[in-house]
């Protein structure tokens, strides 16, 4: 926070919340690399999205201030999220509901499938 | 406010003081930070809609993709940001020279990036691994139509003779045939004839354009046995579904606009470097360093998901 002459002095975010964020990031991007190395089927994408869940969590509470911030930040960070989440959910709810065997030949896995 | 010499240069009329114009101005910063994750976030949605309906697209398409590569990128981004935020930071506390050494860091690590980047691209346009229509067949060993300077690149990456790209259609010992393509990438006309000899039974013909470009995976020794979903990041694409330029169209729409993105935001950072030699930023007014610094972390942020989405599928 600028404050005017000096009545305020801005939050520095402290080295050694850099540097460990830094440090954190590193390890999550060697982790995301690695655990691709193992087979979970279906749960794959999952773990990565998670941890780039967390990734993202830690830029935006640390690189981005948003630990010391106004909440009101925060909100519209977050906010944002959410609405893409609906956005997200909404559009693939529709898309599950299509029948594609309506018009043959557009569905290759439901050819494979011979369903 | 009559006189000018009771408050800071800075500070402009309509706000009461420097704090709460420097909260006004990261509020600003966040909407418009609202508003970069939505539009992405349209690209995203397409992602999971193709990917939900079409995997197979995905599983074939993304070997294409260099995953130490986008790995590299993953970390150069992450140094950028840390050297962003610590320069935001040495602003803060006054640190000029510090604050210009990290702005130049993080500008070369965007540099990096884009160089990166740079090479990726040229590698699929050269192979043709573009989107819509300007997809180009891939055999099974990944090589599709003949662009203009891959060929020793390409021979480089797999160790094999490579069809030259002076009309001579060439069939080495793993059988690569070549195929007739009245496209090339660069839109000359390249002379590709299919070869069939005795030795090499896989045959890619594509008589006509009407004709399906995408030829099967040959099979037999020197291709893969029996089409098959690749478990493994060494086994090649397999088969091409159908419609693969699906997956680069969204590979290019998702990567392009963040490479954009990051090239917005270095000719930022250089103004933000001219204004820090100029002694422009310090503890009482750092906020465009802030600003530019939270725009960099979205940039970053963005990455954090393309990469597992586009180059750790499996």
């Amino acid at each position: 926070m600028a404050g005017a002459h000096g009545e305020h002095t801005a939050h520095a975010v402290p080295m050694k919340y850099l540097l460990g964020t830094w440090a954190a990031l590193i390890v999550l991007t060697w982790a995301t690399v690695a655990v691709t190395k193992v087979d979970l089927g279906a749960l794959n994408i999952y773990v990565a999205l998670g941890v780039a869940v967390v990734k993202a969590t830690l830029v935006a509470l640390y690189f981005m201030h948003l630990r010391w911030d106004k909440p009101f930040n925060s909100i519209v960070f977050i906010g944002a999220l959410l609405f893409l989440g609906l956005f997200i959910a909404f559009a693939m709810v529709d898309t599950l509901e299509y029948k594609p065997d309506l018009i043959p030949g557009h569905a290759p896995d439901l050819e494979a499938n011979a369903s | 406010m009559s006189a000018h010499a009771d408050h800071p240069a800075h500070l402009q009329h309509h706000f009461e003081n420097s704090e709460q114009q420097f909260e006004s101005s990261k509020l600003g910063m966040w909407l418009f930070l609202g508003t970069e994750l939505l539009m992405f976030g349209g690209l995203f949605c397409a992602y999971a809609i193709y990917r939900a309906n079409h995997p197979e697209i995905f599983m074939y398409a993304h070997h294409f993709l260099d995953t130490q590569l986008g790995a590299i990128n993953t970390v150069v981004l992450i140094c950028s940001s840390l050297t962003m935020a610590w320069g935001v930071r040495a602003a803060q506390l006054g640190q000029r020279g510090l604050l210009i050494v990290m702005l130049l860091l993080t500008l070369l690590c965007a540099g990096g990036f884009m160089g990166i980047k740079y090479v990726e691209y040229s590698h699929k346009i050269s192979h043709g691994l573009l989107w819509g229509n300007n997809f180009e067949a891939q055999d099974a060993h990944g090589h599709g139509g003949h662009g203009a300077k891959h060929g020793d690149e390409h021979a480089a990456d797999h160790g094999e003779g490579h069809a030259a790209d002076d009309g001579h259609a060439a069939a080495d010992d793993h059988g690569h045939a070549a195929h007739d393509d009245s496209h090339g990438a660069d839109g000359h006309v390249t002379d590709m004839v299919a070869v069939e000899d005795a030795s090499a039974p896989n045959v890619v013909v594509v008589a006509d354009a009407d004709a399906p470009v995408i030829p099967n995976a040959p099979s037999g020794p020197s291709g893969l046995a029996a089409p098959k979903p690749a478990k493994d990041a060494h086994a090649g694409p397999g088969e091409a579904p159908p419609n693969p330029h699906i997956f680069f169209g969204i590979y290019f729409a998702m990567t392009g606009l963040h490479g954009i993105h990051v090239l917005g935001g270095m000719v930022v950072i250089t103004w933000l470097i001219i204004g820090a030699f100029r002694g422009a930023y310090g503890p009482e007014y750092f906020t465009p360093v802030d600003l530019v610094g939270l725009y960099w972390h979205i940039v970053d942020l963005i990455w954090i998901f393309l990469f597992p989405l586009l180059y750790l599928i499996h």
